[in-house]
């Protein structure tokens, strides 16, 4: 960016500028997709070599074709960027949307099962923390468990859980939706354990004087003071809500879903396939955690938390 | 609620008969640490007549903020006796006998100027009608009308300190209990808020009791100071502050009566060894 600042002239705006947060992530992009690219050469050279044995073991080939070759091979073992985007595009528009052909009817799937899981999960969150901040009992005696809890790995805990919630005839979503919900609610309780007590004693007090009940010390003071804390880990939990319904949908036999797309290109040994799943889920898990961060900001503005611009 | 309508002289310049608001005889409260006990208040004889405006001066460490927040049910004494208005202080404080006012503003930051005002009137399970008719009358009693909407943080300090003033106006408690409530303000906000203050208790001749460790404050804002001394923490004297006229203005601070006093605290103060070091 250049301005046409004439010599001698007082310079407005003479503090350099840092560069925008745009500028910075386009640049490491581009230097990942370059890398990208030049690992794709070796990567699929061997496939490109068995593939042109097999067309005609005399030709050869100049280093241009070569290098073209390793870029549109059919079966890569390492799919260029733009194979992915093509892959992506044509997954989701060739097939009608209801049909487990699109690859947008998996992500509805996968994203039903995170938000139904998320949800509940949350809520499930907010009422341990209240139980614990509330209950001296339940401080002592539960954290342990939770603690305990997330400790045990959720590859080994889903197919348990899965199985026995099938044979109750539970409905999939269900049952992924409850594997979603066992990752997401720790966060929220961790952090709204920490929210509800957040009020100084100085809050508190205030409210003592006003020989205010334990309810209205709760819904006047405890939980609006806890409304930033819940969305931290909201935005967590939200990421880990779609980890827990991938591995769910992986350990169903990869039945439907962005987790049955992958099992299923990983079967077949499809590499872009699985990059596509792969990346579609990242930018799921991403749509996911924008739309929870954009409730924050609205709410924590309806609350008339200062804007961050002027926080600086 | 129509405020009392006080004749220009101050209550405590009239020969009016003294009610007792609060009685502290023979008063201690000692705190447990762990290794030694620390003696916060001991033998503390006060009364604290209905219409007095009594600031509790001292070094810090005195037992000032101690003996308020007994008063305010906020700590429990280890001996003696309390009572407010005739009860004891948790009865008092379940009445909502007084308002309090502390060192910082402890405004909550999500709700506006307004909603804060009416936080002790919503608890109180007053109607909305009458919540936001008092807010509005307290906020341009501390002079913050247009200011209802705003949020603390668009707000300077003293202003914040005002709006919780205004707070704990607003459910029109007989008693004001304020801790340092200008302590964190330069001197020029805090002079206007003394005099904004003075005027408020000559319009409602409500019963404050005032900490602080400014002299000139104290002298300039009582009818009489108490004056507390450390370790432990016991009353030095009590100074009368009647030879003040009642309708004092900040001019009153080059008086010689003003200064008499002042003198008077400062040797209290030293007589409790305030002054030295330790």
């Amino acid at each position: 960016m250049t301005t046409a600042a004439v010599a001698g002239a007082p310079v407005a705006r003479a503090i350099p500028r840092t560069p925008s947060r745009l500028a910075s992530i386009l640049t490491v992009l581009f230097g990942l997709v370059v890398i990208w690219y030049v690992a794709a050469l070796p990567m699929n050279a061997g496939q490109l070599t068995r593939q042109y044995a097999r067309i005609d073991p005399d030709r050869t080939f100049t280093f241009n074709e070569k290098l073209f070759a390793t870029w549109t091979v059919r079966r890569p073992m390492l799919p260029t960027p733009d194979m992915i985007l093509g892959d992506f595009w044509k997954t989701s528009t060739g097939a009608p949307i209801t049909s487990k052909r699109n690859l947008m009817f998996h992500v509805g799937v996968t994203a039903l099962a995170t938000t139904t899981g998320f949800l509940a999960g949350a809520l499930l969150g907010i009422a341990l923390a209240i139980g614990i901040v509330h209950l001296r009992t339940l401080d002592a005696s539960l954290m342990p468990w939770l603690i305990a809890s997330q400790t045990v790995p959720i590859l080994a805990i889903a197919p348990m859980l899965l199985a026995v919630l099938g044979a109750l005839s539970v409905s999939s979503l269900v049952a992924k939706a409850a594997i979603s919900m066992y990752l997401c609610f720790f966060p929220v309780t961790v952090s709204m354990v920490k929210g509800l007590r957040s009020p100084d004693r100085l809050s508190l007090d205030l409210m003592r004087t006003y020989s205010a009940t334990q309810a209205q010390l709760f819904v006047k003071l405890r939980w609006p003071a806890s409304i930033p804390f819940l969305f931290a880990s909201l935005k967590v939990a939200i990421a880990l809500g779609l980890v827990g319904a991938m591995v769910a949908e992986l350990s169903t036999g990869g039945q439907a879903g962005l987790g049955g797309r992958l099992l299923n290109a990983s079967y077949n040994g499809d590499m872009l396939h699985m990059w596509t799943a792969l990346v579609t889920s990242s930018i799921l898990a991403i749509v996911l955690v924008a739309a929870v961060s954009r409730i924050e900001r609205l709410v924590l503005t309806g609350m008339g938390s200062r804007p961050p611009d002027q926080n600086a | 609620m129509p405020e009392p309508v006080q004749a220009i002289s101050r209550p405590a310049a009239t020969a009016a008969p003294a009610t007792p608001v609060i009685e502290a005889a023979d008063l201690s409260l000692t705190f447990q640490t762990a290794d030694s006990p620390v003696y916060a208040l001991s033998n503390i004889n006060l009364t604290i007549n209905q219409g007095d405006f009594v600031s509790l001066i001292g070094p810090s460490g005195c037992g000032k903020t101690t003996l308020l927040r007994v008063i305010a049910d906020l700590e429990q004494p280890t001996g003696g006796n309390m009572t407010v208005l005739g009860e004891p202080p948790d009865v008092a404080r379940q009445r909502r006998a007084y308002g309090y006012v502390f060192q910082a503003p402890a405004l909550y930051a999500w709700r506006t100027v307004e909603r804060n005002v009416m936080l002790p009137l919503e608890i109180m399970g007053m109607s909305r009608a009458e919540r936001a008719e008092r807010a509005q009358r307290y906020l341009a009693m501390v002079n913050l009308a247009g200011f209802e909407r705003k949020y603390p943080w668009q707000l300077s300090g003293g202003m914040q300190q005002r709006v919780s003033i205004a707070r704990a106006l607003s459910f029109e408690p007989g008693l004001l209990l304020m801790d340092e409530p200008f302590g964190a303000l330069d001197e020029i906000t805090r002079d206007h808020l003394n005099e904004q203050l003075l005027r408020l208790w000559g319009r409602t001749g409500k019963t404050i009791v005032f900490v602080t460790h400014s002299i000139p404050e104290a002298v300039f804002l009582s009818s009489r100071i108490v004056v507390m001394s450390p370790r432990p923490g016991r009353i030095q004297a009590e100074i009368d502050c009647s030879a003040l006229p009642p309708d004092r203005d900040l001019d009153v601070r080059e008086t010689s009566d003003f200064i008499e006093i002042a003198h008077e605290v400062r040797q209290a103060l030293r007589d409790g060894h305030s002054y030295d070091e330790d």
